[in-house]
């Protein structure tokens, strides 16, 4: 399962959607919101995607992680729009044979996400000011 | 002469204070001539040149990449998703 989604992420239904009486384990990765940056009040967040892109690159990782590991199964779920603070905004699952393949593809997954899918995140301070997460990482953008 | 249609997202929206554009250029023009075009509009795009990256038709494209007529050209300032 590859989606991009509105509303809460349904971490069993993600969970399901990678089982198979032929592995040996599933590998989760689960992102939470959190209630500070940079050592201020963080209320909520929204997250702002390319859609028709940002899909077609998670199904690329996902092709990517199933080529480069043994895996059986991978699934990737992100939200878009406001999400409250500490409700899951990424979701990956991962099943295969053997542990060490699942940990590598599950990590493997969730870092190209970070570094190349278009989605951005804007965060909502409880002091009122609202930023978008690249004015952090590269000075003001 | 061609016609692409350019797609701003997150601070490159709010530089350009619009999320669409629809701009005509020469033929042969070049994603580069895009990001041209959007500092005329707004120099502090400038600023940005190093941190901008831009997609056409969904996939991550260099800035020499050569447009053609009715191309979709997103421009993506660092992504944080996650």
């Amino acid at each position: 399962v590859i989606e991009i989604v509105s509303t809460s992420i349904d971490v069993q239904q993600v969970l399901q959607s990678v089982e198979d009486p032929s592995v040996g384990g599933i590998n989760m990765f689960i992102g939470t919101t959190r209630n500070h940056s940079n050592g201020k009040a963080v209320v909520a967040l929204e997250y702002e995607a390319y859609a028709p892109m940002a899909l077609k690159m998670m199904h690329r990782i996902a092709d990517e992680a199933k080529a480069k590991f043994r895996i059986t199964a991978i699934s990737i779920v992100h939200r878009a729009g406001r999400v409250e603070i500490g409700e899951a905004s990424v979701v990956i699952a991962v099943s295969s044979s053997h542990r060490k393949e699942g940990f590598e593809a599950c990590r493997y997954a969730i870092d190209a996400l970070k570094k190349d899918v278009p989605i951005w995140k804007k965060e909502f301070f409880a002091n009122g000011e609202i930023r978008g997460q690249q004015q952090n990482d590269s000075g003001g953008l | 002469v061609i016609r692409v249609n350019i797609k701003l997202f997150a601070s490159a929206r709010d530089l350009a204070k619009t999320d669409h554009i629809t701009l005509s250029l020469p033929d042969r023009s070049k994603v580069a001539d895009v990001f041209i075009c959007l500092s005329e509009m707004n120099s502090e795009f400038r600023k940005w040149e190093k941190h901008l990256r831009f997609a056409v038709n969904w996939e991550y494209v260099p800035n020499d990449c050569i447009l053609h007529d009715n191309d979709e050209v997103a421009v993506i300032p660092p992504v944080s998703g996650g």
